[in-house]
């Protein structure tokens, strides 16, 4: 069984500052983390190698310092890192990444052994987008399972996969067959502390790193910004709100008085509410 | 994974989209606005008539017509999708009834609408950016090769006719418009409640163009062998919830939470809570509210311990009434709340409730938990 798990390198959305004045992103020391539900998606692959045996092969496209994600998938425990790395790729929207990806797995396909799942995040903490996953599956023609929150059971004989997959209101069990593409989604599973061994490993490990040609694309205006049918106009902060809150005092007052001037308040500004709240109430 | 928005517009982009477009000829073919009427165990989900008001505006703005697009199995959920989708002011629908198309699988789907846009050729096609709606709206991008920009806050129609759409970025720290120039339809999708629902005429009838889905059940790999439904009691319906209490960090800790549960069942409201709470495993994901979490337009919105952040505020920006309760004066929820309240959430939920048990149901003593 061989699976390959997509990560990405984000930066620390959490950490993100906007400059006050000038309104840009402050960058500097902003550290980078593996996009955090591609962590829920490599230990699921962990998990289905663990069980079925076989080998997680992590890939990410970045800039070369995205290494360091790499080599940090490898101290959880995958067997193989590849960094898809050129120049061409800058400004890629999802449609290009996709691209990307899609020529890279298959290239991983020829280079080492055909990909039975391909593993994603549910989206990454930066671009929110959630294309990427399906955009690789429809590439490489991959059955697409997304949001997926439970691998109920794997059949490696009869190619056979059942998942649980979260929608709205409810999660409905799909049967499907492999090769197939998952998104998972977070929360999913514990995520296992890498062994001294794999980080031993991991440390002494080199990360393989191809550029479009290594990744047999052969076609480059399909990559990067010539790729991306999407183009970013504008950058803009939101407009501030022309007033702040209304206080409430709270000098030298009991709390209960506090939060009878609240209701009070809440009741002027929002007249029709007292009466809606009260019947939500009887009912 | 890999977007652009993490980096700069690079001044290449800024050129082309700057430039007056001189549409190519095949590109004029491609006329109307879409919205995929979302359909899924016989309910249509209420933020297709949220993305229908905001096609017809666009519609309007660009002198075409608005289209639902309805694909189900032959019956009666399907006949009331297509009603719905004319009274909310849809011009006309697209029909596929087929009973392989009974319950959403992206295979089936996928085909029916790229059939569709390749047949009738939309030049703005919108869907909700709900599980279903972003599974679906990234295979048919992909397929048609064409721009999908995900969870847009703002949309509208350029002098040049060009669909802006409008999404945070960073994380919601920052807003960018993004253009499909080179390809059509211009793809978007928008999450519950960031719209606005529109007014429901009794306009029922139009026109309904029916299209045929050539495939068989045996051509589709993927199979639902069965559906667990969330049931009514932990369905967090937070997005469509007149009254929103959430918790953040300054609840302290775990044991708090049962305030916020206390405060919310006295005035008839769902709760949830900012991203930390459900970091730290406090909280379901489902009731994270904000840029990744869900986006709330309550009546009211109590936001107890929560300072804020831009992540936060794009999700409940569209309330009505916001009240913050926090310790910190200078915390930025107070610039975008409408009153605010410089307490500690934690003695201050109870007082809060209390003054609401009494103002509200005077003779009833609701009995609380601690």
């Amino acid at each position: 069984m061989h699976i390959v798990v997509c990560i990405k390198q984000v930066p620390d959305s959490a950490q993100i500052r906007v400059h006050p004045v000038t309104n840009t992103i402050m960058r500097q020391g902003v550290p980078t983390i593996i996009n955090p539900y591609d962590l829920f998606a490599l230990e699921e692959a962990l998990k289905v190698r663990d069980l079925h045996g076989g080998e997680v092969t992590v890939l990410t496209m970045g800039p070369p310092m995205a290494e360091e994600a790499l080599r940090k998938a490898l101290t959880y425990g995958a067997d193989r890192a590849i960094l898809l790395t050129d120049r061409h790729f800058a400004g890629s929207d999802t449609l290009a990444t996709s691209f990307a990806l899609s020529q890279a797995i298959s290239q991983i396909g020829n280079s080492f052994d055909t990909p039975d799942i391909v593993f994603t995040g549910k989206q990454t903490i930066d671009g929110d987008t959630a294309q990427v996953g399906p955009g690789i599956a429809k590439r490489l023609n991959l059955v697409q399972l997304t949001y997926v929150a439970k691998i109920t059971s794997i059949d490696l004989s009869a190619r056979a996969i059942t998942v649980e997959r979260r929608s709205e209101g409810g999660t409905h069990v799909l049967k499907s067959e492999l090769p197939c593409l998952i998104t998972m989604l977070e929360g999913t599973t514990v995520i296992r502390r890498g062994s001294l061994d794999d980080a031993l490993r991991a440390a002494r490990s080199e990360i393989v790193k191809w550029n479009a040609a290594e990744a047999g694309i052969e076609d480059i205006t399909k990559c990067g910004l010539r790729g991306s049918p999407t183009v970013v106009k504008r950058v803009f902060a939101p407009t501030p709100r022309e007033q702040k809150a209304v206080q409430i005092d709270t000098t030298e007052k009991r709390v209960h008085d506090i939060a009878n001037e609240l209701v009070a308040s809440i009741f002027t500004h929002q007249p029709a509410l007292q009466h809606e709240l009260s019947s939500a109430d009887s009912a | 994974m890999g977007t652009r928005k993490t980096k700069a517009p690079p001044p290449a982009a800024l050129g082309r989209a700057g430039t007056k477009r001189n549409l190519p000829d095949h590109f004029k073919k491609y006329r109307h606005v879409w919205v995929f009427i979302e359909l899924e165990r016989g309910q249509v989900h209420p933020v297709s008539f949220e993305l229908l008001g905001e096609g017809r505006r666009l519609a309007d703005q660009l002198g075409v017509q608005l289209a639902g697009v309805v694909l189900g199995p032959p019956g009666d959920s399907t006949r009331h999708a297509v009603a719905e989708a004319f009274a909310y002011d849809a011009d006309l629908v697209y029909l596929v009834e087929k009973p392989l198309l009974t319950d959403y699988r992206n295979e089936s789907f996928t085909k029916a609408l790229t059939d569709l846009v390749n047949t009738y050729k939309p030049e703005i096609l919108l869907l909700g950016a709900t599980t279903l709606g972003r599974d679906l709206a990234g295979s048919v991008a992909t397929t048609l090769l064409t721009g999908l920009t995900a969870d847009c806050t703002g949309l509208d129609v350029d002098d040049d006719g060009s669909l802006a759409a409008t999404r945070p970025t960073f994380g919601g720290s920052l807003l960018c418009t993004i253009y499909t120039l080179n390809c059509r339809p211009q793809m978007a999708t928008v999450r519950p409640r960031v719209m606005r629902m529109p007014q429901r005429s009794n306009k029922r009838i139009g026109r309904v163009i029916r299209h045929d889905l050539r495939m068989l059940e045996d051509e589709i790999v993927t199979k639902v062998v069965g559906f667990l439904s969330d049931g009514q009691s932990e369905n967090a319906n937070l997005a469509y919830a007149d009254v929103v209490v959430a918790g953040g960090l300054g609840l302290g800790a775990a044991d708090n939470l049962q305030l916020l549960k206390n405060l919310a069942q006295t005035i008839g409201g769902d709760y949830g809570c900012s991203r930390p709470l459900v970091q730290k495993g406090w909280m379901a994901a489902d009731r994270q509210i904000g840029q990744t979490g869900k986006t709330i337009r309550p009546k009211l919105y109590i936001a107890a311990g929560i300072s804020g952040a831009i992540q936060h505020r794009v999700g409940v920006e569209g309330a009505d009434l916001i009240v913050a309760i926090n310790t910190d004066p200078n915390a930025p929820i107070f610039d975008f709340a409408n009153i605010g309240v410089v307490a500690d959430a934690v003695s201050f939920l109870p007082a809060l409730t209390e003054v609401f048990i009494r103002r509200l149901a005077p003779g009833n003593h609701i009995r609380l938990v601690n």
